[in-house]
């Protein structure tokens, strides 16, 4: 670190800051249509069709938004039953999302045989793992529990699974996931890990990540946070000579669907950004061991790694920085901060450099797009931070988006992180385990100080804190959380959206209603749409989508033809 | 048959292990979700995990490319203390309500089957207590006709079957519970098992040509293979009319192509045949001239007559084999997949001169062997079948055996990738192509297209090996 961070920051002249500062600033909405249905009657019409017991509950979850005075909206609570919603399970937010992507460690899914399989490689996160080093990637391991297990128990099967992956693999790792009957039957993954351990001398770790726990795939995101913690964050030492560098960051959040983080590897090699892990695409074992060596932490997904992120500032003073790479703007506005918060001139002149030099190349892409999906609306329901990131990509080729809601998030994902305190924790919530985590004192180092802190928040670097979706949505549009099905059709017969951004799960019915629907889960077959080149690719892929003649088609001339006459 | 193959094609057991590492086997609630969907009006539900629904609507929707609803209960863990009742009441009102189905087919999951819930009895209960809707516009819980929905039954925890289990299960729980009884019709039931859309088509087709009434039990061609609409509906037209399906019990015949399950899963047509005493046949999935021609024979025996246009695409298919057979002659294949497809695949190429010298299933029915060499006695000796196997013993195999082809679903990608052997794809999942919903596997005309795809493989193949470059194949 740079000993006295003030003296280069005061090198910078007064009108370079008040222009970063502007640049730093929360990103403005794309304006709505003149023609966008009222908001207001909308959210009424839209649970008419619930029992009312039900449309009272669901209308809790929708809201007009005004960025002005941001409105409380309920998340994260219990799915109505048989509602046909979007979202998951723990299990698939512990081992799919936060845990799979690690190519190295071996996971083995304690349990009956689907949960396993549903899981394998379905993502479409990616890696490319240094030749010769194990990429455990393309398998699924799985007890494969029979009713012989269930009625007499399964921890036998998994320490012998648990031997046998690692007679075959001499893996680093091992990670075991329990599903839904595990728990049930009362089979503790934790003790067979920590037995395993002992007994093979490797990490051996479990997750008791059972598909009902908690509301949704959120509670499996914090699961595995803790697990990552406890068991693998801080139990390696960066070597010395990846310490020369001190500009050296970890990436959370971030799980290389589509190749998004190689994109963004590219972008930090390019600005002389080190970076030590990402949580957890393209990542080994080693680079989580040895992530409390960074110097700062990026916080992309915030819904599925903020419990990281607060409990290694508290361990290891490393301090943490919502970014957002999806967008060219959002892209060169987080590289901005990261250069702000190193305060290293060289850093900074290197970004400006790299970011001035990017957005040449994209700018005509962008422009000749603009000219032709601009103003046209958009919808987006999905994930926990993607609903929110998005939005600058289609800011970026001036589309305004209508309504936009997610699937698993909770409110500070909707109002910003300044409500966090007063979010009431609910029976389902409760059951997740918060750990108790104190400032380490070996492995603590404070990378800035107070002061420091309030300082850089001065000047648009907000360290600790982030917006939520509806400070950067425009007034009027409309927000819903865990939307249903019936829901999204209705909303779409309104807006008349020219795409809408969901999943595989709504895909075809929102096409089937003659709209392009981009899966923004696992991008289709695309990507990646991070950092810069992946927002060209982004534009032409919208482009494409939303002006494609196919729509023409879809209904024939006869239909709309008028009858003949006599 | 050839001599030189012997060596290539002796092969030992894969041992087994623990683990099982890239499954090649879905679980029972899929298989029943798929099934439900094949009847009219019809929502699956499935009771437990919200996130059992959602992945397998996740797979099933990124097959067929198409809408597949399946509810959920959405169980959350205090419910797994005090039961699921509650959640699955709440669940089916809601679903009535919003999609006003015909029917909802209740699958249980291993959460609520590990908990012990007693479903068939809350189901009694929500029967036994729901009062005739005097308006059915207003009580929303009432389907179209103004009837409240029929709610079914199947039990399916994935630690007791596979996804097949799962599919035939839930056909013998919907038509069971649906049965009315009453005075004979001349219809024949065919119960095709897990095809593909097209199939469904041709099946329709083929039986229709022979004059003979029948009912397809489940159908999901329409459903799960739609065209663009003028508006989209939420509920997707098509599938076994439920009125229809209640009349199967009486039923001149029944005809299951496939039906190897595990032990313990009824199938349908037995079902028919022992509670309902309809005559009941037993045929393997038809692919190739060998068990073509067996389901024509029965079909004639059922009174029908082969239409021309039938002995036309059986006279073709067969040329079409003399044409190709030079290209075919001696070639191996390892085979991977549901029991059924797997079966009906491995007799048809050893039929065409291809040795299916290792097949492997995540099936237990444990009488794959037998009926293989039963259906192709050419094949005793010659073939390595491996029962509830898995990717690893499919890897081991295509290691020990080096075959031209690998013909599976989309999950064998990875293998025929790192070991460079082509992939046929059939069946499901197929995940990396478009087309699975019209993907046709049975009857003359369903061979014909798998065999000119097999054959097309391995000229490619062949080209693509050459060092001179032939244009000419």
């Amino acid at each position: 670190m740079n000993p006295d961070p003030m003296t280069e920051l005061d090198q910078i002249s007064a009108a370079q800051l008040a222009v970063a500062n502007r640049e730093l600033g929360p990103e403005l909405a794309v304006p709505l249509p003149r023609d966008t249905p009222d908001g207001a009657a909308l959210a009424t019409a839209l649970v008419e069709s619930y029992p009312p017991k039900v449309g009272r509950k669901r209308s809790k979850h929708i809201r007009v938004n005004d960025p002005s005075t941001i409105p409380t909206i309920e998340a994260n609570s219990r799915t109505v039953p048989g509602i046909i919603t979007q979202r998951g399970c723990c299990y698939a937010g512990c081992k799919g999302v936060v845990l799979g992507p690690v190519t190295d460690i071996v996971h083995i899914v304690h349990g009956p045989v689907g949960c396993s399989y549903y899981s394998w490689m379905t993502r479409r996160n990616q890696a490319i793992v240094p030749e010769g080093e194990a990429n455990y990637l393309p398998y699924t391991f799985t007890t494969d529990m029979t009713e012989n297990e269930i009625i007499f128990g399964g921890e036998k099967k998994l320490l012998a699974a648990i031997r046998e992956a690692y007679e075959l693999l001499h893996p680093k790792a091992i990670a075991v996931f329990a599903t839904c009957p595990v728990g049930l039957i009362g089979d503790d993954v934790h003790a067979v890990a920590a037995q395993a351990r002992e007994e093979l001398g490797i990490n051996v770790f479990g997750f008791s990540c059972e598909g009902y726990k908690g509301v949704s795939q959120s509670a499996g995101h914090h699961i595995a946070n803790n697990g990552l913690f406890k068991h693998v964050v801080g139990t390696e030492q960066l070597p010395d000579e990846l310490k020369v560098n001190p500009i050296r960051v970890n990436l959370l959040g971030e799980y290389n669907i589509g190749g998004d983080a190689f994109e963004l590897e590219r972008v930090f090699a390019r600005c002389g950004i080190e970076l030590v892990s990402t949580f957890s695409g393209n990542a080994q074992y080693s680079d989580l061991a040895r992530s409390a060596d960074a110097n700062l932490n990026l916080v992309m997904c915030h819904r599925s790694i903020n419990y990281m992120a607060e409990m290694m500032e508290t361990k290891y003073g490393i301090p943490w920085l919502k970014v957002n790479f999806i967008g060219a703007e959002a892209t060169a506005k987080s590289l901005r901060k990261i250069a702000r918060y190193f305060d290293d001139a060289v850093l900074i002149d290197r970004v400006e450099q790299v970011i001035a030099e990017e957005l040449a190349a994209l700018e005509p892409v962008r422009a000749e797009v603009l000219s032709r999906v601009g103003g046209k609306p958009v919808m987006l329901y999905v994930g926990g931070s993607r609903a929110h990131h998005y939005q600058s990509l289609f800011a970026d080729i001036g589309m305004p988006v209508v309504a936009a809601g997610y699937e698993f998030a909770h409110r500070d994902d909707y109002e910003g992180s300044v409500v966090m305190p007063t979010i009431t924790v609910d029976a389902d919530s409760k059951n997740i385990e918060e750990l108790t985590v104190a400032a380490d004192p070996d492995a603590y180092e404070q990378r800035k100080s107070p002061d420091e802190i309030a300082e850089l928040a001065e000047r648009g670097v907000r360290l600790g804190e982030y917006d939520g979706m509806m400070a950067q949505m425009a007034k009027g549009a409309m927000v819903v959380d865990d939307i249903s099905h019936a829901e999204l059709e209705r909303l779409i017969a309104e807006y008349q959206p020219a795409v809408v951004c969901s999943g595989i799960k709504d895909k075809y019915v929102i096409e089937k209603m003659g709209v392009p629907c981009k899966q923004l889960h696992n991008y289709d077959s695309g990507g990646p749409y991070a950092g810069f080149k992946g927002a060209i690719n982004f534009y032409t892929e919208i482009d494409r989508m939303v002006n494609a003649q196919v729509w023409r088609l879809v209904t024939p001339p006869w239909a709309t033809a008028p009858a003949p006459v006599g | 048959m050839a001599l030189a193959d012997t060596a290539r094609v002796a092969a030992p057991t894969p041992v087994r292990s623990v683990s099982t590492t890239n499954a090649c086997r879905m679980c029972m609630p899929l298989g029943a979700s798929l099934a439900l969907a094949g009847f009219e009006g019809t929502v699956p539900f499935l009771h437990g995990s919200q996130g059992c629904a959602t992945y397998i609507r996740r797979y099933l929707i990124s097959h067929f490319r198409e809408p597949m609803d399946i509810a959920s209960s959405s169980i959350a863990e205090s419910s797994t203390v005090f039961g699921g009742e509650s959640a699955l009441v709440d669940g089916i009102a809601n679903v009535a309500r919003v999609y006003r189905p015909a029917m909802i087919g209740v699958a249980t999951t291993c959460l609520t089957e590990t908990i012990g819930e007693d479903v068939g009895g809350a189901l009694a209960r929500i029967d036994g207590c729901r009062p005739e809707p005097a308006d059915p516009a207003a009580d929303g819980s009432v389907s179209p006709t103004g009837a409240a929905p029929a709610l079914v039954h199947v039990s399916t925890p994935a630690y007791a079957g596979t996804h097949v289990d799962g599919y035939q299960a839930a056909v013998a729980a919907t038509v069971g519970a649906l049965a009315e009884p009453g005075a004979p019709t001349e219809q024949v039931v065919v119960l095709p098992g897990l095809v593909s859309p097209a199939d469904l088509r041709h099946l329709r087709e083929v039986v229709d040509g022979f004059g003979l009434s029948h009912l397809l039990v489940p159908d999901i061609s329409d459903r799960l293979d739609a065209g663009v609409a003028e508006e989209y509906q939420r509920l997707p037209p098509g599938g076994t009319p439920l009125a229809e399906a209640a009349a199967a019990c009486r039923a001149r015949a029944a005809v299951t192509l496939g039906g190897l399950v595990s032990p313990g899963t009824a199938l349908a047509g037995e079902l028919l045949e022992d509670r309902f005493g309809v005559a009941h046949h037993r045929l393997a999935l038809p692919i190739g001239i060998r068990l073509t021609d067996a389901l024509v024979e029965t079909l004639e025996g059922l009174g029908g007559t082969a239409p021309h246009w039938l002995d036309a695409e059986r006279g073709r298919l067969v040329d079409a084999y003399v044409d190709g057979h030079k290209y075919l002659a001696e070639r191996t294949a390892v085979l991977f997949g549901d029991e059924d497809l797997v079966l009906g695949l491995a007799v048809w190429l050893a039929e065409i001169g291809v040795t299916p010298a290792a097949c492997v299933t995540g099936g237990r029915s444990g009488r794959l062997a037998a009926e293989l060499v039963r259906l192709a006695p050419e094949l005793d000796g010659r073939v390595t079948v491996v029962d509830d196997g898995d990717f690893a013993e499919v890897e081991e195999l295509v290691r020990a055996l080096s075959p031209d082809l690998l013909v599976g679903h989309s999950r064998g990608y990875p293998l025929s990738r790192a070991l460079d052997v082509p992939l046929v794809r059939v069946g499901l999942p197929i995940h990396d192509r478009v087309g699975a919903a019209r993907t046709r596997h049975l009857g003359y005309r369903g061979t014909q297209e798998l065999f000119d795809r097999v054959t097309n493989a391995l000229i490619e193949r062949r080209q693509d090996e050459s060092a001179v470059g032939y244009a000419y194949m």
